[in-house]
């Protein structure tokens, strides 16, 4: 229970990651490291796809990584509607890389391949939580 | 390059929005076009495999459904799927067991019945086709994530919206000529001028994909009948053989995806598979069919299959070389883009393409010099799964 709250809409509830969401409203984005290998997953996950180990740590992400591609969507998907139009992109921290929205408050036009972004905590305003790509 | 299993018989409906019939009305007109070119019987069939996106089936398990109506029971039968690669999957299975000697004769049918959902429903249901837990909370849907990719692949390697205009233009050039497209109209660039209020493509999807950049839903079905050496000789005048098959898997999540720029790697990884199965290169291929769910994804396509150079997809539509003259005829049915793209149906579909041009039998389709060798490359998700099968005569 508890991974409900992950996501602007959610559609799984159970995961042994759930402990993502106490972080992310702890205001940390993290990720699961491997105690065994080492080995270092985003999105997190609660099995080594390295090593098969069951022994898995959380580490918060990196703060400064560059957009390595977007989108802006001015279709979305059902129950998406009201948000048109978002952008999501891909951010590439150099060993490690994840999907989100950007922040509101990038205008899709200030989008630019390649600059330099970071990442936080959301939470929205039904309670949801969620995180965001932010200017660095 | 072994020849142990052909094709002996291949069909396919009308793509169309809103068929007015059931799954299984709609599959037996593809499997009845199917039998009639094999011209064979359901008893001459020792197998049975269906192929479908199950998210839009209303229908649990219809492999044993559409046996029944087909009547191909009591033989084996069952399903396969990955989405939009589901029956170049199907086409896969059916080799290996026929190359094993399981079984002499197989039937693959790949149907999608679309029209029963909305658009947006049909969306939401294709972006749970990534990730539910990771990503699909975000609201991506897959134009997006194409887009993803056209943003990086054209920033780094000079890709322009005219050159993914263009890939639209030439697949309405064949659309036209292709009497089971869905969208059989002519495509120019007034299409796409956003200055022009009639621009039917020129509205942004998911930036920096248009409307014109993406296929459309439709339903339809297509069937592909498989036999092996003996029994595609008894049978058939003009079996062609499967030379090649190759296919590969990627992370389904975005943030596990290597470099955006340089294109899916499912595509790289099942041609290398497929062309040294067949013992040939990109050069031996007459006439291919590939993956242009969207324009970005054809010249993709081109780089994966080796008809150009990583970055160099631009060059072949520039010059016009995937046109049916020029030195790599591609998607010279419309390809998905004007057929359409009936999830399940898809694979059968470019196959049944590539067999009729090796037989010298797709009419007004037809590339000229009687092509010996021909290839599908067909795409499961955002690159998910990729599958590249390689015909001869």
């Amino acid at each position: 229970m508890g991974f409900e709250k992950f996501g602007r809409r959610s559609f799984t509830g159970i995961t042994k990651t759930a402990k993502f969401v106490d972080l992310l409203a702890e205001g940390k984005v993290e990720g699961t490291v491997c105690k065994q290998c080492g080995a270092k997953f985003f999105p997190p996950r609660s099995d080594c796809a390295s090593c098969l180990s069951k022994e898995m740590d959380w580490f918060e992400m990196p703060k400064k990584g560059k957009l390595e591609t977007f989108t802006i969507a001015y279709y979305a998907p059902f129950g998406f509607e009201k948000d048109c139009p978002y952008t999501m992109g891909v951010v590439d921290f150099g060993d490690i890389k994840l999907f989100a929205r950007l922040a509101s408050d990038i205008k899709p036009e200030e989008a630019k391949v390649g600059m330099d972004v970071s990442v936080r905590p959301l939470k929205y305003e039904d309670g949801q939580m969620s995180f965001e790509i932010i200017k660095a | 390059m072994a020849k142990d299993v052909a094709v002996i018989g291949v069909g396919q409906t009308y793509f169309v929005r809103g068929y007015e019939g059931s799954i299984r009305e709609l599959a037996f007109e593809a499997f009845r076009e199917a039998m009639q070119d094999a011209g064979i019987t359901q008893k001459d069939v020792a197998a049975s495999i269906f192929c479908s996106a199950p998210e839009y089936d209303k229908q649990r398990s219809p492999a044993g459904v559409l046996a029944e109506y087909l009547g191909l029971i009591p033989q084996p039968t069952f399903y396969i799927e990955t989405v939009c690669s589901s029956s170049s999957s199907g086409v896969k299975v059916a080799y290996s067991m026929i190359k094993a000697g399981l079984h002499d004769v197989v039937v693959v049918l790949g149907f999608q019945k679309m029209s029963e959902i909305t658009s947006a429903e049909s969306q939401e249901r294709m972006g749970r086709g990534a990730d539910i837990q990771w990503e699909a909370p975000f609201g991506t849907m897959m134009p997006a994530y194409y887009a993803l990719y056209a943003q990086a692949y054209m920033a780094k390697n000079g890709l322009t919206h005219e050159d993914l205009m263009n890939v639209r233009v030439k697949s309405g050039t064949y659309g036209q000529t292709n009497e089971r497209a869905v969208y059989r109209k002519g495509v120019k660039p007034a299409d796409f001028d956003p200055n022009n209020p009639d621009a039917r493509m020129a509205g942004a999807v998911a930036w920096p994909l248009r409307v014109g950049d993406a296929c459309a839903n439709a339903d339809g079905a297509s069937c592909v009948i498989l036999a092996n050496a003996e029994k595609a000789k008894a049978f058939s005048k003009k079996p062609v053989w499967i030379l090649g098959i190759g296919a590969a898997s990627e992370a389904v999540n975005m943030a596990a995806r290597p470099d955006f720029a340089k294109g899916l790697s499912v595509g790289y990884g099942a041609a290398a598979e497929a062309y040294n199965m067949a013992g040939i290169t990109a050069k031996d291929i007459k006439v291919a069919e590939v993956h242009d769910c969207f324009t970005i994804a054809e010249i993709m396509a081109y780089e994966g299959l080796g008809f150009a150079p990583m970055g160099e997809g631009k060059q072949l539509i520039r010059e016009k070389a995937t046109y049916k003259e020029g030195k790599i005829p591609v998607n010279v049915d419309g390809g998905l883009l004007s057929k359409g793209h009936p999830i399940g149906a898809t694979g059968g579909s470019q196959i049944r393409t590539i067999v009729l041009q090796l037989r010298d039998e797709a009419g007004p389709m037809q590339v000229p010099g009687n092509p010996d060798i021909g290839l599908v490359h067909n795409v499961g998700g955002v690159g998910l799964y990729g599958n590249v099968t390689i015909f001869g005569r």
